[in-house]
């Protein structure tokens, strides 16, 4: 099925121009309506919901003008003229989420950052019928909790790049046997810590926590933990923190020279290398919870988006630009691949199903919808470690992780997988 | 002996960020009755602008130690500016009014500030980490601690001290308390009350702004900085005594000491401490430790 639809997108994009002048008058003529929801306002703004709208906005303007590189041509979503439509997810992602759907009446729906927003949402989403794309938020219960018709997701879920995470310790400090642990005190930075502990425990049976620290969301200052860190002494300290959070607790440790002495690993420590490189010491672990930003591998579709989004912003894109493009590309190539199936500008059905399962080219490398019955993307995952050369900071022993070695294969939960060891992963 | 010195250094370091986010609100309310939200956005008002100054500073290779009063000025004048344009544009036309009516106005203009900030800075984060490892770092019980924040420490202590002169050994201070006794009495007595208020609304407005300057270099600026440390500032400013310098300055180290023994001896309890503190006082004593007897009016 994924190879008949590889090949399929791939000349899909040909074909789904002519559908333009095959199609007849009817519903399938109108723009394609599309909603999309992140941080406007307020601290996830600045790293994840600006990045991912510009990322969005960029692809957007090359599908409606057909500039998009190969293997896309042709303009809009299978033929039909794309709309978007922004929204703030800071306020009231549910209601406004049903604002979208019944008022705006738009046919898909993509975003949200926040793994609250999309639990909350995909009941939603299943109820209303409505095509709903998420694009960055990382809770493993979307799909291993209930089985959807309607919502699929376009990145890795959050265990992916902890798993990943301890395989590349695993492979580059192996004697590194004592983990410390800071997260923000909510689902994510809970789950990433427990699914870290439980795949470094698998892959180095040594491993012992010496501490883990909680400190609330959006907290800002760290000195009380970078101490109680400093005095504990472990070899590695792990951490999810992202944006601003992240930002601070590396502005706040670098006087301290706590990672100097610690191997750091920040699982979403993209953005910081982004904006504050200088500030991270040479040996620190930088993971971009998938393939994109500093660690994309360069590719003709890759340099597109980098230049054009340059050029556009006046800035580099961090990996959350990449996600938001992610998930408009897969719409565009399911929608697409509808076009060339039906033979005509297709209906909203016809791409959801298009979507089931669909593999498709994006600026991080391919992206393969091959988990939970096609509806949740399993993509390469990436990570790299800091190493001044010439004096500039540069990510240096990048590791790409198959989704084979990485990813849960469907009738596990990925709690289930850890603990058995990863059954039928494939490293090489 | 290491332990010791972690809970005490970061509980006064983290008190001393506390007291200086909390000092304006609380000079503001004792003087006013008014509960001010917007006092985040004067802070995040200093943080941006702090920010903003420290790039423009920092990129001209002058000495960094210079670039402190620098970010301290290109904070407090916004700041204080934003204070009156609040206090003169609303907050006269409702001086009398209940708290809560402040408190809503005051809400409202947090938010108007919100999305001010975003359309002058944007959506990205700032940064101004040049002066936090200017000043290198200490050793104390084999722990690393900045003296950056040691500077803050003092710092915070010259306010503090500046704060309780003012209102206490100045002549201005007195005609304050004595407006803070009695408002009416006051105006009969010829005490030009509207224009002290205007006064301490931007002195207030200042000081939150200059904690934002204060915290810039340790963080990054980012929309909805102010929303965050309002809640902790209330719970300082509550804990202490709505209105107390004195208040706010305990209830701060009380709040940052029971924070880093926290951290250190039970860190599952650290996001829960802060609060406990401040229930654990109320319990005693509900309005805070150094409230001020009111008078009773018949």
């Amino acid at each position: 099925m994924n190879k008949f639809k590889t090949i399929a997108v791939s000349s899909a994009s040909l074909l789904a121009a002519c559908g333009i002048s095959l199609g007849t008058a009817s519903a399938s003529d109108e723009p394609f309506a599309v909603g999309f929801a992140t941080f406007l306002s307020g601290p996830v703004s600045g790293p994840v919901g600006a990045p991912s709208r510009n990322g969005v906005e960029l692809i957007a303007e090359a599908i409606n003008d057909g500039s998009l590189p190969a293997p896309y041509s042709g303009q809009g979503i299978g033929g039909r003229e794309l709309t978007i439509q922004y929204v703030d997810e800071a306020s009231e992602a549910l209601d406004e989420y049903r604002n979208l759907v019944t008022r705006s009446g738009v046919d898909a729906v993509i975003g949200y950052a926040s793994s609250g927003s999309c639990v909350s949402i995909a009941p939603e989403a299943e109820a209303s019928e409505t095509l709903t794309l998420f694009y960055y938020c990382g809770s493993t219960r979307i799909f291993e909790e209930d089985t959807r018709e309607y919502v699929f997701r376009t990145m890795n879920s959050q265990d992916v790049e902890n798993i990943a995470a301890a395989h590349y310790l695993a492979e580059f400090h192996p004697d590194a046997n004592t983990v410390a642990g800071i997260n923000q005190n909510y689902g994510w930075g809970q789950d990433s810590w427990r699914d870290f502990v439980s795949a470094s425990t698998q892959l180095n049976p040594d491993t012992e926590v010496s501490v883990e620290l909680w400190p609330q969301l959006f907290s800002g200052q760290y000195g009380s933990e970078l101490t109680r860190l400093a005095r504990a002494g472990s070899d590695i300290l792990h951490t999810s923190f992202w944006g601003g959070d992240l930002d601070a607790f590396l502005l706040q440790s670098a006087p301290r020279g706590l990672l100097e002495d610690q191997i750091g690993v920040l699982t979403t420590g993209g953005t910081a290398y982004a904006s504050i490189a200088d500030q991270i010491p040479d040996g620190t672990i930088i993971g971009v919870r998938g393939n994109g930003g500093a660690l994309s591998a360069d590719s003709p579709m890759n340099d597109w988006f980098r230049e054009s989004y340059i050029e556009k912003f006046g800035e580099e894109p961090t990996f959350p630009a990449y996600y938001g493009a992610q998930a408009l590309l897969a719409l565009k190539a399911a929608g697409d691949l509808a076009a060339s199936e039906a033979g005509e500008p297709p209906s909203v059905d016809q791409v959801r199903l298009s979507l089931k399962g669909i593999e498709y080219e994006a600026p991080t490398g391919t992206v393969s919808l091959s988990r939970h019955n096609g509806h949740q993307a399993a993509t390469e995952l990436a990570y790299g470690r800091v190493q001044r050369v010439d004096g500039t900071p540069t990510l240096v022993d990048i590791r790409r992780y198959s989704p084979e070695c990485v990813v849960a294969p469907d009738g596990f939960t990925s709690r289930e997988w850890i603990e058995a060891g990863f059954p039928g992963a494939q490293c090489n | 002996m290491d332990l010791l010195v972690a809970i005490i250094v970061d509980g006064l370091i983290y008190a001393s960020w506390l007291f200086t986010v909390a000092a304006g609100l609380t000079l503001i309310f004792g003087v006013m009755r008014v509960l001010n939200m917007a006092h985040g956005s004067f802070y995040a008002i200093g943080a941006y602008s702090a920010a903003t100054a420290a790039g423009w500073y920092y990129a001209t290779g002058w000495p960094g130690y210079l670039g402190l009063p620098v970010m301290a000025l290109a904070a407090i004048i916004p700041g204080m500016i934003a204070g009156i344009a609040v206090e003169r544009g609303v907050l006269r036309f409702l001086h009398g009014r209940e708290e809560v009516v402040m408190v809503l106005v005051t809400f409202g203009a947090l938010l108007i500030f919100e999305d001010l900030l975003i359309m002058i800075w944007g959506a990205q984060s700032y940064y101004a980490f040049q002066p936090y490892g200017l000043f290198g770092s200490t050793s104390l019980a084999g722990l690393r601690f900045v003296n950056y924040d040691f500077l803050v420490i003092g710092f915070t202590a010259v306010i503090a001290f500046a704060l309780w002169w003012s209102i206490n050994r100045t002549r201005r201070g007195k005609l304050l308390k004595a407006v803070i006794h009695d408002r009416e009495v006051s105006m009969a007595f010829g005490i030009n009350v509207n224009r002290l208020f205007l006064v301490t609304f931007a002195v207030g407005a200042g000081l939150g702004a200059l904690a934002g300057a204060m915290s810039a270099p340790a963080i990054a600026v980012t929309p909805g900085l102010g929303i965050e440390v309002i809640v902790l500032a209330f719970a300082v400013v509550v804990t202490g005594g709505l209105g107390s310098i004195e208040g706010a300055l305990i209830g701060a180290i009380l709040i940052g000491i029971a924070r880093a023994a926290a951290v250190n001896l039970v860190p599952e309890v650290e996001l829960f401490v802060i609060y406990a503190v401040m229930a654990a006082v109320l319990v005693f004593r509900p309005r805070g430790l150094f409230a001020a007897a009111s008078a009773r009016r018949i």
